[in-house]
């Protein structure tokens, strides 16, 4: 079974970085699921079935921080002791906001019209804006170690991810 | 193709001690038992060479028929025949949309509808027990032993109460279940085991009743389901049902009798699985009451009157790719299930859409079944070494909890890898609050209203804090057959309570189907209804933290602030009545403002009396 000691990268023997090969991380979750997987313990004992359960199931938590590039960078920031920014922590720069926010305004006009292009398009420019800032965010942490900075940015690559979200909700509601 | 093989009646005997357990589609329309023999998995057929079991059960006056014998006298005895009881497994007769299409006699029943039958009364288990015992025959006859054990399949999108209602019904036939297993994810196996193909695939699962859409990665042996999507009430019935309405009307029939009815549907499907293979298919009949039915449905019709229904289907297909972020382009085949995908113009759409002919080449009836046994025999121990693989699989909706303002707080978000485990912490909204009301939710929708309740239970005994200081950690786990589990522990007192989620009843099929197109639809009504939801949350925090400020402190103002205050709470109480959310930000805040002078004195007022140290002895 896992040691539920070792953090998510020591559990994939991956470096703390918040780059690295995806390729690899993939791979690493397979072979540990491979291990670990309550299908693997089916005709195994009580507690047997139950470990496999917890295992699995921290594997695939510690999968999905790490796969997410904002949960990755919030993780990074706790276990360098820098704390992440909180649920509520929305300390943002002003013309960050009203860019976020005449999105928001062009994406519901083009929702009331029906334009699943030009949501399409907004859509696509927010997630270009967030691999910008996913650069930045990765920059700061694997290259710098500027905590406070990535902790700025990674404030923006939230907001950003959760708007990129609502918009891909509207423009599926579109395309229903 | 090796996997169609039929079995020979007398195997040789595996050397090693071999465990029989069997693959089993409870279909719909039909169903079947498969077991892997020789490595080689099989559907079992019965001792007329037929390897579908029809999904029908008569309550006769001579006892109980199961699979063709009842289903030839469906049309004479509708009332005591009974089809399709799929679609009434873990569902009250309010959830029932389409009740009136059945011919049956309903009784409404806490959690599950049930039947009046010339047997008695039935539930929906029952009569599925019936199947799946007919098949547990079937299989110890054919080989020869007891079983230890089976896989059942049930489609991607049944939810607790469905997947529960058809466990109850296979351990009331006498099997044990080792897991149950979505359909589209025992097909996924059965192909991808065969062509041993690395790369993403989606499966299109049109059943009698239901379909499922799911997209899967397969690589070095390891399934993992990327998304999953589908519309339960959709299915190779309604095909049948648009084909009956257009003979009504062809032949200008007047309203007729349950058995006119039945003998109407029977032929409309006949009419749909003569044209996989014909242009034109002819619809004759004589009705009870002497009207002649003789028309002649051909292709081109037939495409026509069912074009809606294709596109329907289209849509999850589209959720689903959105969900695993991936274009129709990056799917490497597309897999074929249900005997409904037969039909020309579905091959056609699906292969417009994803640009690739589907594969057809294992038997979309039995597909289901065949992963399925190879789940079982893997499940039962019998995994020889070449058979190295695993599957990871997905839960379909979302699960959540109820927050103030009766929104809902996802926890585990739909499409997330079984098995998991999720924590989050909450806290208490009132001074002194001693108990919290601990509501758990399925569904994809932000309100608690448009959700389905599995579970209600509560934390008591939380020692008495200021509101926001307790801290709650509530957990979700769900295991790999996708059943929940939530507890909630007070961090600080260790105070715990816990349930395992067994609803009572699930989700209509009509009532999936609506909130995962709503979830969509609705995601700005809901982003609306959360923001004011929220506005009304803060209002009343501020309005109440006022108040106790006024009572506790209200001499450190003089008249005119005092009035200053009272207009902005009197406003903040006017604005928490409507439902502009904008409005009432506004107003909280005005009130935030205008008290900003008067908290800045009670902190002076506190800090004086804490340095005399009046309050370190109350701490003391």
């Amino acid at each position: 079974m896992i040691d539920f000691s070792r953090n998510h990268f020591e559990l994939f023997g991956l470096p703390p970085r918040f780059r690295f090969d995806a390729a690899t991380l993939d791979r690493a979750y397979r072979a540990l699921q491979s291990e670990v997987h309550p299908d693997r313990f089916a005709t195994a004992s009580e507690a047997e079935r139950r470990l496999a359960a917890q295992s699995s199931a921290r594997v695939n938590e510690a999968y999905r921080a790490l796969k997410d590039p904002v949960a990755r960078a919030q993780y990074l920031l706790e276990l360098h002791g820098a704390g992440a920014p909180a649920e509520t922590d929305n300390a943002l720069p002003l013309a960050f906001l009203e860019r976020q926010l005449e999105r928001r305004e062009a994406a519901a006009a083009a929702a009331d019209a029906g334009d699943f292009g030009a949501l399409e398009a907004l859509l696509a420019d927010a997630r270009r804006e967030a691999t910008a800032l996913d650069a930045q965010v990765a920059a700061l942490i694997d290259a710098d170690a500027a905590w406070d900075a990535a902790r700025a940015r990674l404030r923006e690559l939230r907001f950003l991810t959760k708007l990129a979200a609502d918009l891909d909700a509207m423009a599926a509601a579109q395309d229903g | 193709m090796a996997l169609l093989q039929i079995s020979e009646p007398d195997a040789s005997p595996e050397p090693h001690r071999w465990r029989l357990a069997v693959g089993i589609d409870l279909g719909t329309t039909n169903s079947l038992v498969a077991t892997v023999r020789n490595g080689i998995p099989v559907v079992l057929p019965d001792e007329t060479g037929h390897p579908l079991l029809p999904s029908i059960v008569r309550y006769g006056d001579r006892g109980i028929d199961v699979g063709r014998a009842a289903q030839s006298l469906q049309a004479h005895d509708p009332q005591n025949t009974i089809v399709s009881v799929k679609r009434l497994m873990g569902r009250g007769l309010a959830d029932l949309t389409d009740a009136r299409r059945f011919p049956y006699r309903f009784i409404d029943e806490p959690g599950m509808v049930k039947l009046a039958t010339r047997a008695g009364v039935k539930s929906p288990v029952e009569v599925s027990a019936e199947i799946l015992k007919a098949l547990r025959v079937r299989a110890e006859a054919s080989l020869g032993g007891a079983l230890v054990g089976a896989v059942v399949t049930v489609p991607a999108y049944f939810d607790d109460a469905q997947r529960q209602a058809t466990k109850d019904a296979a351990q009331l036939a006498g099997l044990d279940v080792l897991r149950l297993l979505n359909e589209p994810t025992a097909a996924a196996i059965a192909y991808g085991l065969d062509n041993a193909s690395e790369g993403t695939y989606a499966v299109y699962d049109l059943g009698g009743g239901t379909f499922d859409l799911s997209i899967l990665r397969l690589s070095r042996g390891v399934f993992e389901v990327l998304a999953t999507n589908g519309d339960s009430a959709l299915g190779g019935d309604d095909f049948d049902h648009r084909v009956y309405c257009w003979v009504i009307e062809a032949a200008g029939l007047p309203p007729h009798s349950p058995e006119d009815t039945r003998l109407m549907m029977v032929k409309a499907r006949e009419a749909k699985e003569n044209l996989t293979i014909h242009t034109s298919a002819p619809i004759v009949a004589t009705l009870s009451t002497g009207h002649k039915v003789d028309l002649t449905l051909t292709a081109e019709i037939f495409t026509s009157i069912t074009a809606n229904l294709v596109a329907k289907t289209l849509a999850p297909v589209r959720r689903a790719l959105r969900d695993a972020g991936l274009a129709p382009g990056d799917i490497t085949g597309v897999v074929m299930v249900g005997g409904a995908t037969r039909m020309p113009q579905i091959q056609q759409a699906v292969g417009d859409f994803f640009g690739q002919p589907p594969l057809t080449n294992l038997n979309p009836d039995q597909v289901v079944a065949l992963g399925a046994a190879i789940q079982a025999n893997a499940l039962a121990g019998n995994r020889s070494a070449g058979e190295d693989w695993l599957l990871l699989d997905v839960i379909p909706l979302s699960l959540g909890l109820e927050t103030m303002g009766g929104l809902v707080e996802k926890i585990v978000p739909r499409n997330s890898t079984i098995p998991v485990s999720r924590a989050q912490e909450f806290t208490t909204f009132k001074d002194g609050q001693t108990a919290m009301a601990i509501h758990v939710l399925q569904g994809e929708r932000e309100r608690v209203t448009d959700c389905r309740s599995l579970a209600r239970f509560e934390l008591r005994g939380i020692p008495p804090m200021a509101a926001g200081a307790a801290r709650i950690h509530v957990t979700f786990q769900v295991d790999a057959d996708g059943l929940l589990a939530v507890a909630a522990r007070e961090q600080g007192s260790g105070v715990e309570a816990a349930v395992t989620v067994k609803p009572s009843y699930g989700l209509s099929d009509a009532e999936i189907a609506r909130m995962l197109t709503d979830s969509s639809a609705h995601a700005e009504d809901d982003m609306a209804a959360r923001a004011l939801a929220e506005a009304q949350v803060d209002a009343d925090q501020v309005a109440a933290a006022t108040g106790s400020a006024l009572a506790a402190d209200g001499d450190l103002l003089a008249p005119d602030e005092r009035a200053a205050i009272d207009a902005a709470l009197a406003a903040l109480g006017r604005c928490r009545e409507g439902t502009d959310h904008r409005a009432l930000v506004a107003a909280s805040a005005a009130l935030n403002h205008v008290t900003a002078e008067f908290a800045a004195r009670r902190m002076n007022r506190s800090v004086g009396a804490a340095l005399k140290g009046r309050h370190v002895g109350a701490l003391g």
